[in-house]
C-alpha cells in the first residue's frame, strides 16, 4: 500500500445554481485503506462522489483519482473501479440477476463463482423483475454488482441505509474482507458506528468542506474525557484552566469535560485538591461527532 | 377520495405551462380554421363549388372526415377542423392523465403522497377531474371563440361539445389503461393505440361510405354531431356516457391492485443474464424493443387498412363518368388514388415523428430515472450511450414505416392486381417521409443534450409540424413559415417526382442536430435524483 493515495481531492468546490454543495473540500484516500466520508445529510457526500465519477464536472479545485482525470479520464479510470449509488434504481423490465450481469460487463467483466457467493450472502433473489424488489434489495443488487467485480477501488454511497442489521453485518465481513484483499473503499455514510467498525481513517464533511481528518485514534484524541472527582476541597482556578468545559460542582465533587491534551494539566490541580475519588470515561467519537452534527443544522 | 382537491392543486401547479398551450392550440386551430374559411370562401358558390370538390373525393373524406353542409363557414369549419382537434384532445388528455397517474406510481411518488391522508381513488380522480376540466374549458372556449366570429351559437356549442367530448372519452380510456399496465409508458402506448384505431376505423367508414364503421370510433360520434349542420344532440350522450363508464371501471380495476402494480402479476425473469447483454446498445435495444415491436404492428394494421382503401377512391370516381371527365384532365382516377396514398404517407411520416422523438427521448427518461448513471459510472462513454439509443430512434423509425409501406403495399396491390409492383412504389413513398422524422429525433436530440428540462419542446414541435402541414395551406400562412416543418420539403409520393436533394438536405440537417446534441451532453452534468 505504497504510492500515490487513491483519491486526492483539494480546495474542490461546486455549485448548483445558488447552492454551494461544495465549498473547499479535501480529501485524501490513500490506497488500500478503507476510508470513512462522515457527515450530515447535504454535507455534500454524494456530489464528492459524483465528481469523480466524472458525472458531474468540478467547479474549481483539484480532483484526482487513481492517478487520472476524474472527467477526462473516466472511462479507463470506470475499468477499475466500482460504485454503489445511495439510491439504487433498476430496470423495470430486466431481473436483478440481469442487471448484476450488466452492470458487471459494462465495467469490464465480473465474477461469477463471487456473484453466487454474494448472492447466498446477502439472501438475495435474482429472479424478480426491477419494481419488486424493496428498497434493501434493489442496494443489494447494486453491492453484489460491485462487489463481485474485480477492481482497485469501491465507491460506496451509504451502502448500508436500506439493509436490515443481519444483512448489514454481512456487508461489514463483504468489506472487511475487500481490504484484506488490498482494495481501497471510500464508504460515505452518516452514521458513526458503521465507519467507526470498518475504517481506517475518517474525513468528517460538513456544508461542503473537511471539518476533520484523521485515523480513529487521532479523532479520539480530538474530543473529551470527561471526569467526575470527589475532593478534600474544591481547587482555584479550575473553571479557568484552559480545555476544562462543562464545569459543574456540588459539594465537594467537581464534573467536568476536558480535552485530550489538556487532560494532564486538570489532573495536577487535582491531586493537589486531594483526591478521594476519581471516575474517568474515555472520549467518545460520538461526542465529536454530534458536535458537528449540530453546528451543521 | 380524501386530499383529491390539494392534489387536482399540485397537477394544476405542475402544468401550469403545459396545458394552456395545449389547450389554445387545440382551440386555436378550429378558431383559426373558421376565420380562414370566412375569408378565403366568403361567398355561397365558392363555399359549394370546395362542397362539391370535397364531396366527390373520398380521399379528402377519409382524412378528414365527410362534409355535412358546405353553405356555411361553419360547416366547413366543422369538416375541415373537428378530426384534427378531436385527435388533439384526445392526445392532450391521455398525457395529462398518464402523467399524474402511472407516472407517479412509477416514480415512487405517489407511495409518498397515498400514505398521507389521501383516499384510495383520490390520485386517478384528481388527474380525471384535471384532464376533465381541461376538456370542459376547450368546449367553452370553443362556443366562445366561434360564436365571437358571428357564427351561429348552437353550431359553435355543438363543436365545443363534440372536441371537449372525445377528449373526455380518451380521458378515460387513458385512466382504465393506467389502471391494467404497469409503465407509464405501456399505459400512454395503449392509450394511443386506441386513439390511432379510432382514426383508422372512421377514415374507413368514411372513405368506404360505410357509416357503421365511423360509428364504431368516438371520433366518429365528434363527427356525427354535426355542428354547424343540423345539430344532433343527442350524440353528445355517447361521448359524455362512455367517458364517464370508463372512469367508473377504472374506479374498479383501482380497487382490486396495490400501488405501484399493474392488473396482471409481474413475472420473473432469468437469473443470469443472456451472454450478449453486455454492451450499452444492448440495454437500449432490450428497453426498446418492446416499444418498437408494438410500433411495428400498429404501422402493419395502419398501413393495410389505409391502403386497402385506396382503390374504392377510384371506384368512385370510375363509377362517375362526369367527375371522371373532370378528372382527366387532372390525370384521371389513377392520379387521384395517387394523391390519396401521398397523403396516407404523410399521416403516416408524422406519427413516425412522434416514435422518433419517443425512442430518441428515451435518453431523457433513462436520466431522470437515474437509470443512466449507474451505466456511465461503468466504463461506458457518455457518446456511447446516446448513441445506442439515437441508433435505435433512427433505424427504428425507417423498420416503423417500412412496416406501413410494405402492408399499405401488399393491401392496394391486391385490389389492383399488381402487388410487386405496389409494394415496391408504396414501399419508396414511405422511405421518402423518413428523413423528416429523423429531422424531429435530431431537435429531441439536440434538447437533450442542451436542455434537458424542456425536452417537452421536441413533442410541442412535432405538433407545430402537424398543423403547419394540415391547416397551413387553408390558412394561407406564408411559404417562409409553412418551411419551417421539415414535413414540407418531402416530394409528393407516390405520383410525384421524387428528387433526392431535399432528402439528402432533411438527412443532413437531422445528423446535424443530432451530433450537436450528442456533442452538447458530453459536456453537462449529470442529472442526479
Ligand atoms: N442537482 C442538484 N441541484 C441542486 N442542488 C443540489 C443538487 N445536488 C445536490 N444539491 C445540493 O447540494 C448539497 C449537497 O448534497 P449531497 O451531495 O447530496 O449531500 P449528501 O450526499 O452529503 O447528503 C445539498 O444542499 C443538496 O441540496
Ligand atoms: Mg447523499
Amino acid at each position: 500500500m505504497s504510492g500515490n493515495p487513491a483519491i486526492l481531492i483539494s480546495g474542490l468546490t461546486k455549485t448548483f445554481g445558488r447552492v454551494r454543495a461544495l465549498d473547499g473540500l479535501d480529501l485524501t484516500v490513500e490506497a488500500g485503506e478503507v476510508h470513512g466520508f462522515l457527515g450530515p445529510n447535504g454535507a455534500g457526500k454524494t456530489t464528492t462522489l459524483r465528481i469523480l465519477l466524472g458525472l458531474l464536472r468540478a467547479g474549481s479545485g483539484h480532483a484526482e483519482l487513481l492517478g487520472g482525470h476524474p472527467w477526462r479520464d473516466a472511462v479507463e479510470l470506470h475499468r477499475r473501479l466500482a460504485y454503489v449509488p445511495g439510491d439504487v434504481v433498476l430496470w423495470p423490465t430486466l431481473s436483478g440477476g440481469e442487471a448484476i450481469d450488466l452492470l458487471g460487463r459494462l465495467r469490464g467483466g465480473l465474477d461469477q463463482r463471487r456473484k453466487k457467493a454474494l448472492l447466498e450472502l446477502f439472501d438475495l433473489d435474482p429472479t424478480k423483475k426491477g419494481r419488486a424488489y424493496s428498497k434493501g434489495n434493489r442496494q443489494k443488487v447494486a453491492l453484489v454488482a460491485a462487489l463481485a467485480s474485480d477492481v482497485e477501488l469501491l465507491l460506496l454511497d451509504e451502502p448500508t441505509a436500506g439493509l436490515d442489521p443481519l444483512m448489514e453485518a454481512a456487508f461489514r465481513e463483504c468489506v472487511t474482507e475487500e481490504r484484506g484483499n488490498g482494495r481501497t473503499v471510500l464508504l460515505s455514510s452518516h452514521i458513526l458506528s458503521e465507519v467507526e467498525a470498518l475504517c481506517d481513517r475518517v474525513t468528517i464533511v460538513r456544508d461542503g468542506r473537511a471539518v476533520e481528518s484523521g485515523t480513529l485514534a487521532q479523532l479520539r484524541h480530538l474530543t473529551r474525557s470527561s471526569i467526575t472527582a470527589e475532593l478534600d476541597r474544591i481547587p482555584d482556578g479550575l473553571a479557568e484552566l484552559a480545555g476544562v468545559h462543562e464545569l459543574a460542582i456540588s459539594g465537594s465533587r467537581v464534573r467536568f469535560e476536558v480535552e485530550a491534551d489538556r487532560l494532564g494539566g486538570a489532573l495536577r490541580l487535582l491531586t493537589d485538591a486531594g483526591v478521594r475519588g476519581l471516575t474517568c470515561q474515555p472520549p467518545t467519537l460520538e461526542e465529536l461527532f454530534l458536535r458537528h452534527y449540530q453546528s451543521a443544522s | 377520495m380524501t386530499g383529491t382537491f390539494a392534489l387536482v392543486r399540485l397537477a394544476l401547479r405542475r402544468d401550469r405551462l403545459l396545458l394552456p398551450v395545449w389547450i389554445m392550440v387545440i382551440t386555436g386551430a378550429i378558431a383559426g380554421t373558421a376565420s380562414a374559411i370566412g375569408e378565403l370562401y366568403p361567398g355561397m358558390e365558392q363555399r359549394l363549388a370546395l362542397g362539391v370538390t370535397i364531396g366527390s373525393t373520398p380521399a379528402l373524406q377519409a382524412l378528414t372526415g365527410p362534409v355535412f353542409d358546405a353553405t356555411s363557414v361553419g360547416g366547413l369549419t366543422a369538416w375541415r377542423a373537428t378530426t384534427l382537434a378531436t385527435a388533439l384532445a384526445g392526445l392532450m388528455s391521455i398525457m395529462v392523465v398518464t402523467r399524474h397517474t402511472r407516472a407517479e406510481e412509477e416514480t415512487g411518488r405517489a407511495e409518498l403522497i397515498g400514505a398521507c391522508a389521501v383516499g384510495r381513488h383520490a390520485i386517478p380522480a384528481a388527474a380525471v377531474i384535471v384532464a376533465g376540466g381541461a376538456n370542459l374549458l376547450i368546449a367553452l372556449l370553443l362556443t366562445v371563440a366561434l360564436t365571437g366570429q358571428g357564427l351561429p351559437g348552437s353550431g359553435a356549442l355543438a363543436s365545443g361539445l363534440a372536441v371537449g367530448g372525445t377528449g373526455w372519452v380518451f380521458t378515460g380510456i387513458a385512466v382504465v389503461a393506467a389502471q391494467v399496465t404497469e409503465h407509464a409508458r405501456t399505459a400512454n402506448g395503449l392509450a394511443i393505440s386506441v386513439l390511432g384505431l379510432a382514426y383508422l376505423l372512421r377514415a374507413s367508414g368514411d372513405a368506404a361510405g360505410v357509416e357503421t364503421l365511423s360509428w364504431l370510433s368516438p371520433l366518429g360520434w365528434a363527427q356525427g354531431v354535426r355542428a354547424f349542420a343540423g345539430e344532433r344532440w343527442w350524440v353528445v350522450g355517447p361521448l359524455a356516457l362512455t367517458g364517464l363508464i370508463l372512469v367508473g371501471l377504472a374506479a374498479l380495476l383501482a380497487r382490486r391492485r396495490d400501488v405501484g402494480t399493474g392488473l396482471l402479476p409481474p413475472r420473473l425473469g432469468p437469473s443470469d443474464a443472456a451472454p450478449n447483454l453486455a454492451s450499452a446498445l444492448a440495454l437500449a435495444w432490450r428497453l426498446q424493443r418492446g416499444g418498437l415491436l408494438g410500433w411495428m404492428i400498429g404501422f402493419a394494421i395502419g398501413g393495410a387498412m389505409l391502403g386497402s382503401l385506396a382503390q374504392s377512391v377510384g371506384d368512385i370516381v370510375n363509377d362517375n363518368p362526369q367527375l371522371a371527365a373532370i378528372l382527366e384532365r387532372i390525370g384521371g382516377a389513377g392520379a387521384l388514388v395517387d394523391t390519396f396514398l401521398a397523403a396516407v404517407m404523410g399521416l403516416l411520416g408524422l406519427a413516425v415523428g412522434g416514435f422518433a422523438v419517443q425512442a430518441t427521448l428515451r435518453l431523457q427518461g433513462e436520466e431522470a430515472g437515474v437509470r443512466a448513471e449507474p451505466v456511465l459510472a461503468a466504463a461506458v462513454p457518455r457518446w456511447r450511450w446516446t448513441l445506442s439509443h439515437l441508433v435505435i430512434a433512427l433505424g427504428g423509425t425507417a423498420i416503423v414505416i417500412t412496416a406501413g409501406g410494405l402492408t399499405a403495399g401488399l393491401a392496394h396491390g391486391v385490389r389492383t392486381g399488381e402487388v410487386g409492383e405496389q409494394v415496391i412504389r408504396l414501399l419508396g413513398a414511405a422511405w421518402v417521409q423518413v428523413p423528416a422524422a429523423w429531422v424531429s429525433a435530431g431537435i429531441a436530440m439536440l434538447l437533450f443534450g442542451l436542455l434537458p428540462r424542456l425536452t417537452a419542446l421536441a413533442w410541442a414541435a412535432l405538433v407545430a409540424f402537424a398543423l403547419l402541414g394540415q391547416l397551413g395551406e387553408l390558412l394561407q400562412l406564408d411559404d417562409w413559415i409553412r418551411s419551417l416543418s421539415p414535413f414540407a420539403h418531402l416530394p409528393q409520393a407516390p405520383g410525384g417526382e421524387v428528387s433526392a436533394t431535399p432528402l439528402l438536405w432533411l438527412t443532413a440537417i437531422a445528423m446535424a442536430l443530432a451530433l450537436a446534441g450528442v456533442a452538447a451532453f458530453q459536456r453537462r452534468d449529470l442529472a442526479g435524483n
